[in-house]
C-alpha cells in the first residue's frame, strides 16, 4: 500500500451523449493517498468524469481501473464488494428523501454489514457529530434539511464505511465559510489518519489551496494539466491563467 | 499489484483484545485490525468489558499492537473509555501514533448525546392516535378538497373571462395524453363488459322467454349507468393518477415555488389545461364507450340470439329515447371535474419525499373512484326525483 501508487487509471477515456462528445482521449491518474481537485469551466464534463469513474455512466472508449482493477469489465457481484471501497457524495447531496438522515447514515451499513442496531445508531452519530450537524438533525428527513446542511448530510453518508477513496462533487459549495473551512480540516485530517483519497470536483480557490495535493483541469475534452498550485499559477494556458490569476483567485491566494 | 487489489477487508482481518495485570493497572493489549468490519465481532465483548467490574486503579489501552484503524474503532474504544469513567474507573490510552491520537480528538464529546429515539407509545394509544388522525385526515381532505374546488372554479372562471389565459398547447397535449390515447383501452374494456351484460341477460331472461328483452337491458344499463361509469374509473386510474405523479414530481423539485417566483400561476399552468381536457374528453370517450358497448351487445345478440343485426338496431332504437343517453353524458363533465380536481390537489399535497408521491398517486385513485361512483348515486337520485 505504498502512498504513489495509481489507485485510479483512467486512460484514452471517450464519453458521448449522442453527438455531443464531452471527453476524448481523457487521460488522468489518480495516487494512493492524495486529495485530488478537478476543476474546469461549467459544463466541461468534471460531473460526467465522476459518473463514469463510478461505473454510473458506460465509456464509450477507454479504460477506467479503480484500485488496479477494471471495473468496466467486472462481474455485478464483484464490482459490489469493490464499490463499499468508496464513498460518493453527488452534487445535489442525493439523500433518499424517505429516510432521515440517521437511517441514510445508516444504509451501508445494514446493505454490507450485519451490524446491531445500537451500534448503528451509534456510529451514526459520531457521522453527524464529524461533520458539523447537529444531533437533532439525525431524526429530519432530506425535504426538512437545509442546503448546507444536505451537503453535510451526504458527506456524512459517504464516509459511513470509512472508504479508501472519497468522491466528491462540489462539497463546499452552499457551506457557509466557516463550515466550509471546518469541511477543509476534517478532510485533510481524515486523510492523514485514514490515508483517504480524495477525488474533489470543487471550484472552491480556498479548498484548492487549503487541500489538495494536485489539481487536474479539465478543458477541451480532456485533462490539460495536472499539478499542483504552484503548476498552475505558472501555467500560460489561457484559461488557467486566467482561473487562477482573476480576482477571486488573488485574494483566495494572498495568504500564501 | 495483484494482491493489492483484493479488498483487505476480504481477508477477514480481525480485532482483538486481550488484558494483562501490571500491578494495580490493568493492561488491554489491542491487536489486528480495528476497522468497522472487524470491530462488530469485539463490540458485544467491550460492552460487556465496560459494565465487568475490575479489580485494577487504572485501566490503560495500549495502542501498540493496532493496525488499520478508523473512526468505528476509534468509537468502540473511546465508548468503552468513557463508559468505564463513568463508573469512576480511570481508563486512558497509551503508545497511540499521531494518526490515532488525531482521530481519538475527531471522533469527540459530541458523539456521546444518546442517540435520538422516538419513544414508543403502546398499542392501545397508537391504535386509537391512528383512529383520530384518519377521521382529522377525512376532514381535512373535505374541507381542503372544497377549497381547492372553489379556487380552480374561480381559475376557470378568470380563464372564460380572459380566454387568452389558456395555456392552448398544454390543453391540447393532455386532451391527447388523457383522451386519444385511452381509446383503445376505453372500447376494449366497454366492448368487453356490454357482451358479458348481453350474454348474462340473454340467459336470465331466456328463462321467462323474454330473452328479446336482452336488447333494452343492454342499451338502457350501458347507456345510463355503465358506459359512463366504467370509463370515468378507466380514466380515473390513468390520468387521475398521471396528473397526481406530474404534478407531485414537479413539487418534490421545487418547480412550482420556482413557477410563482416567476410570475406564474401554477392554477393557470397546471391545473386548468388538466381539468379543461378532462371535462372535454370525459364525455366524447363516454360517447365512444356507450356506442362499444351497444357493439359488445350486439355481437352476443347476432351469435347467440340468432338475431340479425337490423332487427338488434331497431329495437335498440325503440328502448332508447334521448334522455337515456343524455343521462350518461350528461354526468361525465362533473365526474371529470371531479377526477381532475383530485388528481391535481393530491399533487399539489405532495411533500418532500419519493415515497409521498407514491402515497398520494394511492390516494388520489381511490378519492376519485370512490367519489365517482358516490356522484353517480346522487345523480341517480336526482334523475328519479325529476323523473328521467
Ligand atoms: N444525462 C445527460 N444527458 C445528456 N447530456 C448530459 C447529461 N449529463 C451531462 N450532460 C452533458 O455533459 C456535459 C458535461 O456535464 P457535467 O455535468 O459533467 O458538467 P460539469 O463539468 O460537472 O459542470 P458544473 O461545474 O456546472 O457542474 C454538458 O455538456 C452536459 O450538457
Ligand atoms: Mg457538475
Amino acid at each position: 500500500m505504498a502512498s504513489g501508487e495509481a489507485i485510479i487509471e483512467v486512460k484514452g477515456l471517450t464519453t458521448r451523449f449522442g453527438d455531443n462528445v464531452v471527453h476524448e482521449n481523457l487521460n488522468l491518474e489518480v495516487r494512493r493517498g492524495e486529495i485530488i481537485g478537478i476543476v474546469g469551466g461549467s459544463g466541461t464534463g468534471k460531473s460526467v468524469l465522476l459518473h463514469t469513474i463510478l461505473g454510473l455512466k458506460k465509456p464509450d472508449a477507454g479504460n477506467i481501473s479503480v484500485f488496479g482493477l477494471d471495473l468496466t469489465t467486472m462481474p455485478d457481484d464483484e464490482r459490489r464488494l469493490q464499490e463499499r471501497r468508496w464513498g460518493v457524495l453527488f452534487q445535489d447531496g442525493a439523500l433518499f428523501s424517505g429516510l432521515t438522515v440517521a437511517q441514510n447514515i445508516q444504509v451501508p451499513f445494514r446493505e454490507h454489514l450485519n451490524m446491531n442496531p445500537v451500534l448503528m445508531d451509534e456510529l451514526a452519530a459520531v457521522k453527524i457529530e464529524m461533520v458539523g450537524l447537529r444531533g437533532s438533525a439525525a431524526v429530519l428527513y432530506p425535504s426538512e434539511l437545509s442546503g448546507g446542511m444536505t451537503k453535510r448530510a451526504g458527506l456524512a453518508r459517504a464516509l459511513a464505511l470509512d472508504p479508501e477513496i472519497l468522491f466528491l462533487d462540489e462539497p463546499t459549495a452552499g457551506l457557509d465559510p466557516i463550515g466550509a473551512t471546518a469541511f477543509d480540516e476534517l478532510i485533510t485530517d481524515l486523510k492523514k489518519t485514514l490515508g483517504l483519497t480524495v477525488f474533489m470536483v470543487t471550484h472552491d480557490l480556498d479548498t484548492l489551496r487549503a487541500t489538495c495535493d494536485r489539481i487536474a483541469v479539465l478543458a477541451e475534452r480532456r485533462v490539460i494539466l495536472v499539478g499542483t498550485i504552484d503548476d498552475m499559477l505558472r501555467s500560460s494556458y489561457p484559461w488557467i491563467r486566467e482561473y487562477f490569476h482573476g480576482p477571486r483567485a488573488r485574494a483566495a491566494f494572498a495568504a500564501r | 499489484m495483484a494482491k493489492t487489489a483484493i479488498a483487505p477487508d476480504l481477508e477477514a482481518p480481525k480485532a482483538s483484545y486481550r488484558t494483562e495485570v501490571r500491578g494495580r493497572e490493568l493492561r488491554v493489549m489491542l491487536s489486528g485490525d480495528w476497522v468497522v468490519a472487524p470491530v462488530l465481532s469485539v463490540d458485544d465483548e467491550l460492552r460487556a468489558f465496560a459494565e465487568a467490574s475490575h479489580d485494577a486503579d487504572e485501566i490503560v489501552f495500549d495502542m501498540s499492537g493496532v493496525g488499520r484503524f478508523d473512526t468505528a474503532g476509534t468509537w468502540v474504544l473511546e465508548r468503552t473509555a468513557a463508559q468505564l469513567m463513568a463508573r469512576g474507573i480511570k481508563a486512558r490510552f497509551d503508545k497511540a501514533n499521531e494518526a490515532q491520537q488525531t482521530l481519538f480528538d475527531k471522533v469527540g464529546e459530541g458523539a456521546y448525546a444518546d442517540p435520538v429515539r422516538i419513544p414508543d407509545e403502546p398499542l392501545v394509544v397508537q391504535i386509537l392516535a391512528r383512529i383520530g388522525a384518519a377521521v382529522l385526515v377525512l376532514a381535512d381532505g373535505a374541507r381542503d378538497g372544497l377549497g381547492f374546488f372553489g379556487t380552480v372554479v374561480a381559475a376557470l372562471g378568470r380563464t372564460i373571462r380572459h380566454p387568452s389565459r389558456l395555456r392552448v398547447v398544454s390543453l391540447i397535449s393532455h386532451m391527447e395524453r388523457a383522451g386519444f390515447d385511452a381509446l383503445p383501452l376505453v372500447c376494449l374494456l366497454t366492448f368487453l363488459i356490454g357482451a358479458v351484460v348481453a350474454q348474462q341477460g340473454a340467459s336470465q331472461l331466456a328463462r321467462f322467454g323474454a330473452d328479446v328483452f336482452t336488447v333494452n337491458l343492454v342499451a338502457i344499463i350501458f347507456l345510463r349507468e355503465v358506459g359512463i361509469l366504467l370509463t370515468a374509473i378507466i380514466v380515473a386510474g390513468r390520468s387521475g393518477s398521471a396528473f397526481t405523479a406530474e404534478i407531485g414530481a414537479m413539487k418534490m423539485r421545487e418547480e412550482i415555488d420556482a413557477m410563482r417566483t416567476l410570475g406564474l400561476d401554477p392554477m393557470d399552468m397546471l391545473v386548468v389545461p388538466r381539468v379543461l381536457a378532462l371535462m372535454i374528453m370525459l364525455p366524447l370517450l363516454t360517447f365512444i364507450g356507450d356506442i362499444m358497448g351497444l357493439i359488445g351487445g350486439g355481437v352476443v345478440a347476432v351469435t347467440q340470439l340468432h338475431m340479425s343485426p337490423g332487427v338488434y338496431i331497431e329495437r335498440a332504437n325503440s328502448a332508447i329515447v334521448f334522455w337515456t343517453f343524455g343521462v350518461g353524458i350528461l354526468k361525465a363533465p362533473f365526474m371529470a371535474l371531479v377526477i381532475g380536481l383530485i388528481g391535481c390537489q393530491s399533487g399539489l399535497e405532495v411533500t418532500g419525499s419519493a415515497e409521498s408521491v407514491g402515497s398520494q398517486t394511492t390516494r388520489s385513485v381511490v378519492r376519485s373512484i370512490f367519489l365517482v361512483i358516490v356522484l353517480d348515486a346522487l345523480f341517480a337520485m336526482f334523475f328519479t326525483a325529476v323523473g328521467i
